[in-house]
């Protein structure tokens, strides 16, 4: 009796067999590496590596700093493109390509079935596609560039089930911000989630990552959605056929089994200065707002950005607030021009900045003063995570970004989209 | 390592985030030197100051929750933090403290227990923290296994250049 993220990672110890609590050697089939962590290429050398194990295998992403805004940034960068060129790694993901998580979405780099690690602890986005994903530090990933491998403890499995129907005005964020005020930030820590039940029939590939992205902040480990109909559309749709699909034993035992109806469910909002700190969006009506801000691997794509644009059309974004746009990646933005979105975004009074991690962790393109308040569909809003630790940061939907930004101040987006 | 460590207690609550330990502003920096000017900048801003190396951090729940920075595992290295207690880890945290041979120590309820200041002498495969300033003893989970093989090897990056160091 073993959970599909048990299958995945069994094969790639080479085991018939696994349980929750052991520690295995895993082979990955991608490892991403962030242009914050120049460790990653300073721990390759410190443990004797010369040459890594598979170039094909490994993928750079120059995303947190995309473009340099200091000369460390710079330099950091530098060493990182020195690195692929003299190692063979092709996949060097430069400053023009955006967020690693939606660059692997855009390219199709995450199927069902492969073990995905990267240096970033969203890395359970991937869970939208079957995969198995984690983050890990630097030194860890280095280990994977050298020996091809890393360690892990198998995981407890809690299955989080979502039934109901979803109702108008409520978006994915909405319903994992309500699951993660619920069950706390450390409910799943070093555990893998698995998001199940009806609703996922109404969620699409991009509700899907935004859900398995925000796990983190609840501590998993691990998500992962059993691919379905909607899952096989977007590999047709990217020609993605090598895969193979792992189920769970019907038999299998999780760790906790939960259930969250959605159908009664509001807007909601995490309050500064954690994620856990939710409530219905009503609680904070009226709270002025100096920023607000869309964007991040969490909320930064397509349909993010056409909700923005649905609420701003032909209207004007508030005198006193500022609203910071941040495409996920260069297809994002791509396809954002095409349909006219980022014309009526700019029109209405939003700031575009390049695709990439952008402020959404405090580095730049749009930090934060002390005293200042900002809505933003990112994923964190611990003190100082955007900026000064005076700052106040709300987490919602990308609805609710949009209306705040129209109206200056936090509002129900109920009633925006008509 | 040192399998027991006594030092000086600093104490702070729940979900203390790799943002508050190492902010996001300074990831730039690569130096283990500069990157320990920085540690628990976010969370308590007079740290740097009156933390010595040997000292104690104490924490509830979730401690290093967040971002997979390894700066925040590196800057508390660089300030010699002789183990961390908390109820819980933030598990990117977890393996980047063990990685780099920092003792995490899993001990519940501990920062309820004691006070910023006090004086705890922690055992770290026994299985015991004693408040040498209250003379209380509180139960911890003995650090065993796979990670306590990562810290008595001196880290992850001697056990692998050991085994495959090219």
């Amino acid at each position: 009796m073993m959970h599909a993220i048990e299958k995945i990672l069994a094969k790639a110890a080479g085991l018939v067999s696994i349980t929750a609590g052991e520690i295995i050697n895993c082979k990955v089939d991608l490892a991403g590496i962030n242009d914050l962590y120049l460790q990653t290429i300073r721990s390759f050398y410190e443990m004797g590596g010369k040459r890594v194990h598979d170039p094909k295998k490994l993928v750079v992403f120059l995303d947190h700093y995309a473009p340099a805004s200091t000369i460390a940034q710079a330099d950091n960068q530098k060493q990182f493109r020195e690195f692929c060129w003299n190692q063979g790694i092709d996949l060097l993901m430069d400053i023009d390509q955006g967020v690693c998580h939606q660059i692997i979405a855009d390219k199709g780099l995450a199927h069902p079935g492969m073990v995905v690690v990267v240096t970033d602890s969203h890395t359970t986005t991937h869970g939208a596609f079957g995969a198995f994903g984690t983050g890990v530090g630097a030194t860890d990933l280095a280990i994977i560039m050298m020996t091809g491998q890393l360690w892990f403890r198998v995981p407890e499995i809690i299955r989080i089930n979502l039934e109901g129907k979803i109702p108008k005005g409520i978006y994915a964020k909405d319903i994992i911000l309500d699951v993660i005020g619920k069950v706390g930030a450390d409910f799943a820590v070093y555990k893998g989630v698995e998001i199940a039940g009806s609703v996922l029939k109404e969620l699409s590939i991009a509700d899907r990552m935004t859900i398995c992205n925000m796990t983190t902040e609840m501590g998993a480990k691990t998500c992962y959605i059993q691919p379905d109909e909607i899952t096989f559309s977007y590999l047709r749709e990217k020609a993605i056929d090598n895969y193979e699909i792992f189920t769970t034993d019907s038999d299998f035992q999780y760790a906790a089994d939960l259930t969250f109806d959605v159908s009664d469910l509001k807007p909601q909002i995490a309050a500064p200065h954690s994620v856990d700190n939710v409530s219905s969006i009503a609680e904070f009506i009226g709270t002025p707002i100096n920023q607000a801000y869309l964007g991040s691997c969490t909320n930064g794509r397509v349909e993010d950005l056409a909700i923005a644009a649905t609420i701003l059309k032909g209207k004007k974004i508030h005198s006193r607030t500022r609203f910071i746009i941040v495409p996920a990646s260069k297809n994002v933005l791509l396809e954002a021009i095409n349909k006219g979105y980022v014309q009526t975004l700019i029109e209405a009074g939003a700031t575009f900045v390049t695709p990439g991690c952008a402020s959404c962790l405090g580095t730049h393109e749009g930090l934060l003063a002390s005293g200042e308040t900002c809505i933003t569909a990112t994923n964190r809003n611990f003190p100082g995570r955007m900026g000064s630790t005076k700052a106040n940061i709300y987490l919602a939907s990308p609805a609710a970004v949009a209306a705040a930004a129209l109206e200056g101040k936090i509002v129900d987006p109920s009633g925006y989209l008509d | 390592m040192e399998k027991i460590v006594k030092g000086k207690a600093f104490v702070y609550g729940a979900n203390i985030d790799t943002d508050q330990i190492y902010p996001g502003r300074f990831l730039d920096l690569t130096d283990p030197k500069d990157v320990g000017k920085h540690a628990m900048e976010g969370a308590d801003p007079g740290f740097r100051q009156e933390f010595k190396p040997g000292d104690i951090i104490v924490a509830s729940t979730n401690f290093g929750c967040g971002s997979s920075r390894e700066h925040a595992a590196v800057t508390l290295k660089a300030v010699g933090v002789g183990v961390v207690l908390a109820d819980s880890f933030g598990r990117i945290f977890y393996r980047n403290a063990i990685n780099l041979g920092i003792p995490l120590v899993v001990c519940c309820g501990i920062a309820n227990h004691v006070k910023k200041n006090d004086i705890l002498t922690v055992d770290i495969t026994g299985g015991k923290v004693i408040n040498e300033t209250t003379g209380v003893t509180h139960e911890s989970q003995a650090l065993t296994g796979y990670a306590m093989n990562i810290l008595e090897n001196g880290g992850i990056k001697s056990l692998i250049k050991s085994q495959y160091g090219q």
